[in-house]
């Protein structure tokens, strides 16, 4: 899928990305468990070919396309993108994808419509976690429209040289970088342009610690803990913590959405 | 029981002094040579704690074993102080790896974050009883006073149950154990022990 030999993107950064090994063997993926190295462990087993996104709502060529219709026309680009989960601890990915607005673009997206809403599989037989009844499945996430077209924001299919783990969201997944890392919905197999706020499932479950825009943000401190600092996984017991950036370092491309809103409000 | 109690009798408390080290030299291990994962850090901190609860949870099970003829009395002081001492490295790992000694931000967090302050105030707890289990402080302070003082271990168990379960995310079925656990072997000290008292009285 991945093409040799890619010039580095414009968008990447010049930091040193996680290893393989870090990045498919500690995420979250509650469809697989609740610990870090659940996904690993129990993601084998799910089926993801084939696969179909379902995109409706308010777009002009609405249906169910096959995930090859889905990649077709896009050119798969890599981009090393920071991972900072709301959790504290970060990563630098280098992910295979290409730009939402790209497909967004394809399927023509109507004037009315303002938000994305995306939806995850649901598949208890082959996802164990979705057996827990605790939790309101499938996973949602959603997204503002302007913040879906931005370059930065891309549907991705693989990381290093290969398609994408599953227990990463194979086949495909959101990435948005600026944003904390829940927001990047995995296993996509509904996307849907609505002219309201979609609910999201952070949101739905703990609307005070977990907000409809979820950007990285210093100086927004999660109630249980801060955001100020992280830990960046993979430098070992004494790698310590660093300052987490606003809107994850992503600022000076991202920042120009929000002029305007309060970022203590729209959390 | 009788048996059980006769060879409970012969162990000497070393060996569960012993024992109890084995998760700490085993956690020691994966972190220096590899074995704790992508993140050692919380590889470290939270079995840390856990270990901690556990025996801390075991301690608070010996006097309701008694009541059903199992004598480990003479246990009890070594799976509290063990409980106390995981305690205590979990929160160095916490202050040390974790926080990474940024010392704003753990002061912030011990007054801020309500299950910080909760797993803080049970390792606070912890102190005192720690300090004074030792058979010299015990004669000093005197039977009575002694028993009054280690009734903070209830509070301090508890508190150390509710942090675990406030932690996460969600609440796993594991805190929810630990906590139920906990809440059984207090109310069990409230029922009466109708049986001992007519036999004593």
């Amino acid at each position: 899928m991945a093409a040799p030999a890619m010039a580095r993107n414009k968008w990447s950064v010049d930091e040193p990305p996680n290893s393989l090994e870090d990045i498919s063997g500690y995420n979250n993926f509650y469809e697989f468990g609740w610990g870090k190295e659940d996904p690993a462990a129990y993601a084998g087993a799910l089926t993801t070919d084939p696969w179909s996104v379902e995109i409706g709502g308010l777009v002009d060529k609405p249906g169910k396309y096959d995930l090859a219709d889905v990649l077709k026309g896009q050119s798969i680009e890599e981009r090393i993108y920071r991972f900072r989960c709301v959790e504290a601890w970060s990563m630098v990915v280098p992910w295979h994808g290409f730009e939402l607005a790209g497909l967004l673009a394809r399927v023509g997206v109507q004037p009315s419509a303002k938000y994305v809403a995306f939806e995850t599989l649901l598949r208890p037989e082959e996802m164990p976690g979705q057996k827990d009844g605790s939790f309101p499945w499938p996973y949602v996430e959603g997204l503002r429209l302007d913040e879906a077209m931005h370059p930065l924001t891309i549907l991705a299919t693989g990381l290093y040289d290969q398609p994408m783990p599953k227990q990463n969201g194979a086949p495909l997944r959101l990435v948005v970088p600026w944003k904390y890392g829940f927001k990047s919905i995995k296993s996509i197999v509904k996307i849907t342009l609505t002219n309201k706020q979609p609910p999201t499932t952070w949101n739905i479950l703990q609307s005070n610690e977990y907000g409809f825009y979820a950007n990285v943000n210093p100086q927004v401190d999660h109630p249980r803990w801060s955001q100020a600092t992280e830990r960046p996984i993979g430098g070992g017991l004494f790698a310590g913590r660093k300052d987490t950036l606003l809107f994850n370092g992503y600022g000076d491309d991202v920042a120009s959405l929000y002029a305007g809103q309060d970022l203590a409000v729209d959390y | 029981m009788e048996q059980i109690n006769s060879y409970l009798r012969r162990l000497p408390t070393w060996v569960v002094y012993l024992g109890g080290a084995i998760p700490a030299a085993l956690l020691l291990y994966g972190a220096f040579f590899g074995g704790l994962g992508p993140d050692p850090v919380k590889g470290l901190e939270r079995p840390l704690g856990e270990w901690g609860l556990r025996f801390l949870i075991a301690s608070l099970a010996v006097t309701p074993l008694l009541r059903v003829g199992l004598r480990l009395l003479k246990f009890r002081r070594a799976l509290g102080l063990l409980g106390f001492f995981y305690i205590l490295a979990h929160f160095m790992v916490w202050i040390g790896l974790d926080m990474g000694l940024l010392w704003t931000q753990i002061a912030q967090d011990l007054v801020k974050r309500p299950y910080i302050i909760v797993g803080f105030a049970g390792f606070l707890m912890l102190l005192p009883l720690a300090i004074t289990s030792n058979d010299g402080v015990i004669r000093r302070m005197g039977g009575r006073a002694w028993r009054r003082l280690h009734k903070l271990a209830y509070p301090a168990i508890l508190a150390g149950a509710v942090h675990f379960l406030m932690i996460g995310k969600v609440y796993t079925t594991e805190a929810l154990i630990y906590l139920g656990l906990v809440g059984v072997l207090l109310v069990v000290r409230l029922i009466p022990q109708r049986k001992r008292q007519l036999q004593t009285a």
